[in-house]
C-alpha cells in the first residue's frame, strides 16, 4: 500500500513529521502511522509552555486497540497546541499533515534523526512489507 | 510482524485480498481489521460480521470413556449436555487456577472441544496427561475442520438462506450437521463471542474459502462484514466476555473472575474440585468488577489500580472506549471493598489518577436468541 509522504516535510523513525519554519517546527504523524493506529478515538496533547528534548514522549493518541506514545521530533518548547483534536480526531485521520497537526514547538535546533520524504517512504516500506 | 514461523489459516490468502491488517495472536498470523475495528464493531451489533476463527483449537474426544474423562477433567457438568448440545467449561489446575476455558459440543458419537488459539497445544498436552484410566481418544481436528463466526441480528437471516431454512430453529447453545451451500458434512452450532445472537460454522478445510466467500457475497444486501480480531476483542469486552491472559489464567480462580456459574462441584470429583470447594468456603479476597473512568483517559490491560492514597489495590485486565456505549469502560480486579457498583476508585493512566466507578456489568447486555 503507498502512503502519502510530502517532500517538503521531514520524519522521525516513530512516524512523526515536522515541518520547519524559522525557529518554529509543526509536528504531527504521518499517513502511515494514522493507517497503522485506525480509529483514533483519543488525545492527550502537551501543555503551552512544556519543553521536551529530542525523541521524548510529548503525548499519547489512543485508538480502540491500543494506546500509542507520540515523541519530538525536535527538541524546544510548546508554543501552540492543536486543542480542536482533544475533542474531534477525525483531522488525524482525514488530514494528517494539515488539519491534524498536534502541537508547534519552538525548537532549540537539536533534533533526533530525521528523515527526508524519500528516506522515510522507504523505511516505512521496510516496516509494513511482507 | 510476520515471520514465517506464524501459522496462517485457510483463508490467509482471502485476508489479503480484502486488505486486512495481518496481526501476530497466539502464534497466528490473523486479521485485526479490515476496514477498521469501529465500523466491524458496529457491523455486528446492528447487522452481521463474519470473523475467521479457525486460529482456535478443536479437539474430538471419541471412546466409551469421553463423558466420565470429561467430567473429570472440566469445572462442567457434562452429563447435563444431551445430543446436540453445547456449554461453556473450564480446564482448572489442582489448586484451582484456570488452565483454559473452552467449549464443549455433544455430537451424536463424540465431543467436539474447542480451545483457546494460545493455549491449544498446551490444553492438548494437559489432555494427555490426564487419559490414564479412561477409554478415551483424542483426535486433533484443528487442520482438517476449519471454523467461521457468523455473528449479529442478521446472521439468522443470512445463515438460513445457505442452508434450506433448516437452522432457524436451532436453539441457542445448539448444535447441528447441516449442509451449507452444497458443502455436506459442516457442524453449525448457535454459540459465539460477541454478545450477538449468531452461528458458529465447522466446516471442512478444503471448501472454507468457497464458504467464506459465498457467505461475504451473500450477506451483503444485509450488512454483512468481514470482522477481524480487533472488533472480536470490543465486542467479547462490552459482553464481558473473559478472554484468557486478561481475565482469566492459571492465577484467576473461576469464582473471582465471575465464573462461578460453570463450576458444578455436586457432580463428583474432578481435577481443581478439592482446591474451588476450599475457596468457595474460605470466600474472595478480590473480584473482577467492570467500571467507567469517569475523568479524561483510557483503561489498559496491566494499569494499576489504586485508592485515594495511590496504593495499589488491583490491576486492569481489559479496558477500551466502548463503540457500543461510547464511554471509557474497563474490567479489573479489586478488594471485595471495592467492588459494589458505585465503588470508587483510580487508574494510573501513564503516572495520572484517573477517577473511575464500579457500573453494572456485562456492559452490553446480550441479545441471544433464546
Amino acid at each position: 500500500m503507498a502512503f502519502n509522504t510530502p517532500a517538503n516535510l521531514k520524519y522521525a523513525k516513530t512516524h512523526e513529521w515536522v515541518s520547519l519554519e524559522g525557529e518554529i517546527a509543526t509536528v504531527g504523524i504521518s499517513d502511515y502511522a494514522q493507517d497503522a493506529l485506525g480509529d483514533v478515538v483519543y488525545i492527550e496533547l502537551p501543555q503551552l509552555g512544556d519543553s521536551f528534548s529530542a525523541g521524548q514522549v510529548f503525548g499519547t493518541v489512543e485508538s480502540v486497540k491500543a494506546a500509542s506514545d507520540l515523541y519530538a521530533p525536535v527538541a524546544g518548547e510548546v508554543v501552540e497546541v492543536n486543542v480542536a483534536l482533544e475533542s474531534d480526531q477525525e483531522p488525524i485521520s482525514k488530514d494528517p499533515y494539515g488539519a491534524g497537526w498536534m502541537i508547534k514547538i519552538r525548537h532549540s535546533g537539536e533534533t533526533s534523526e530525521l528523515l527526508d520524504a524519500a528516506a522515510y517512504a522507504a523505511f516505512v516500506e521496510e516496516e509494513a512489507g511482507h | 510482524m510476520t515471520s514465517s514461523a506464524l501459522k496462517r489459516t485457510p483463508l490467509f490468502p482471502q485476508h489479503l485480498a480484502l486488505g486486512a491488517r495481518m496481526v501476530e495472536f497466539g502464534g497466528w498470523e490473523m486479521p485485526v481489521q479490515y476496514s477498521s475495528i469501529l465500523d466491524e464493531h458496529h457491523a455486528v451489533r446492528n447487522a452481521a460480521g463474519l470473523f475467521d476463527i479457525s486460529h482456535m483449537g478443536r479437539l474430538l474426544v471419541s471412546g466409551d470413556g469421553a463423558l466420565p474423562y470429561l467430567q473429570y477433567l472440566t469445572t462442567q457438568d457434562v452429563a447435563q449436555l444431551g445430543v446436540g448440545q453445547a456449554s461453556y467449561a473450564l480446564l482448572c489446575h489442582e489448586n484451582g487456577g484456570i488452565v483454559d476455558d473452552i467449549f464443549i459440543y455433544r455430537l451424536p458419537t463424540d465431543y467436539l472441544v474447542v480451545v483457546n488459539a494460545s493455549n491449544a497445544e498446551k490444553d492438548f498436552l494437559w489432555m494427555l496427561q490426564h487419559l490414564a484410566g479412561f477409554d478415551v481418544t483424542l483426535t486433533n481436528i484443528s487442520e482438517r475442520m476449519s471454523m467461521l463466526a457468523l455473528q449479529g441480528p442478521q446472521a439468522e437471516a443470512i445463515l438460513d438462506r445457505t442452508t434450506d431454512g433448516q437452522l432457524a430453529t436451532l436453539a441457542f447453545h445448539h448444535v447441528a450437521l447441516a449442509r451449507i451451500f452444497d458443502v455436506e458434512n459442516a457442524l453449525v452450532a448457535r454459540t459465539g463471542y460477541t454478545g450477538e445472537d449468531g452461528f458458529e460454522l465447522f466446516v471442512d478445510s478444503r471448501q472454507l474459502g468457497k464458504v467464506w466467500e459465498r457467505l461475504l457475497a451473500l450477506g451483503a444486501d444485509e450488512g454483512l462484514k468481514p470482522c477481524g480480531l480487533g472488533a472480536r476483542d470490543s465486542l467479547r469486552f462490552e459482553a464481558k466476555l473473559a478472554l484468557y491472559g486478561h481475565e482469566i489464567d492459571e492465577h484467576v480462580n473461576p469464582y473471582e473472575a465471575g465464573l462461578s456459574w460453570v463450576v458444578k462441584l455436586d457432580k463428583g470429583d474432578f481435577v481443581g474440585h478439592r482446591a474451588l470447594l476450599k475457596i468457595k468456603h474460605a470466600g474472595l479476597s478480590r473480584k473482577l468488577v467492570g467500571f467507567e473512568l469517569v475523568e479524561k483517559g483510557i483503561a489498559r490491560q496491566g494499569y494499576p489500580i489504586v485508592d485515594a492514597q495511590g496504593t495499589q489495590i488491583g490491576t486492569v485486565t481489559s479496558g477500551m472506549p466502548s463503540p457500543t456505549l461510547g464511554k471509557n469502560l474497563g474490567l479489573g480486579f479489586v478488594p471485595l471493598d471495592y467492588a459494589a457498583e458505585g465503588s470508587e476508585f483510580y487508574v494510573l493512566v501513564r503516572a495520572r489518577s484517573v477517577l473511575a466507578r464500579v457500573v453494572k456489568t456485562p456492559f452490553y447486555r446480550p441479545r441471544y436468541k433464546k
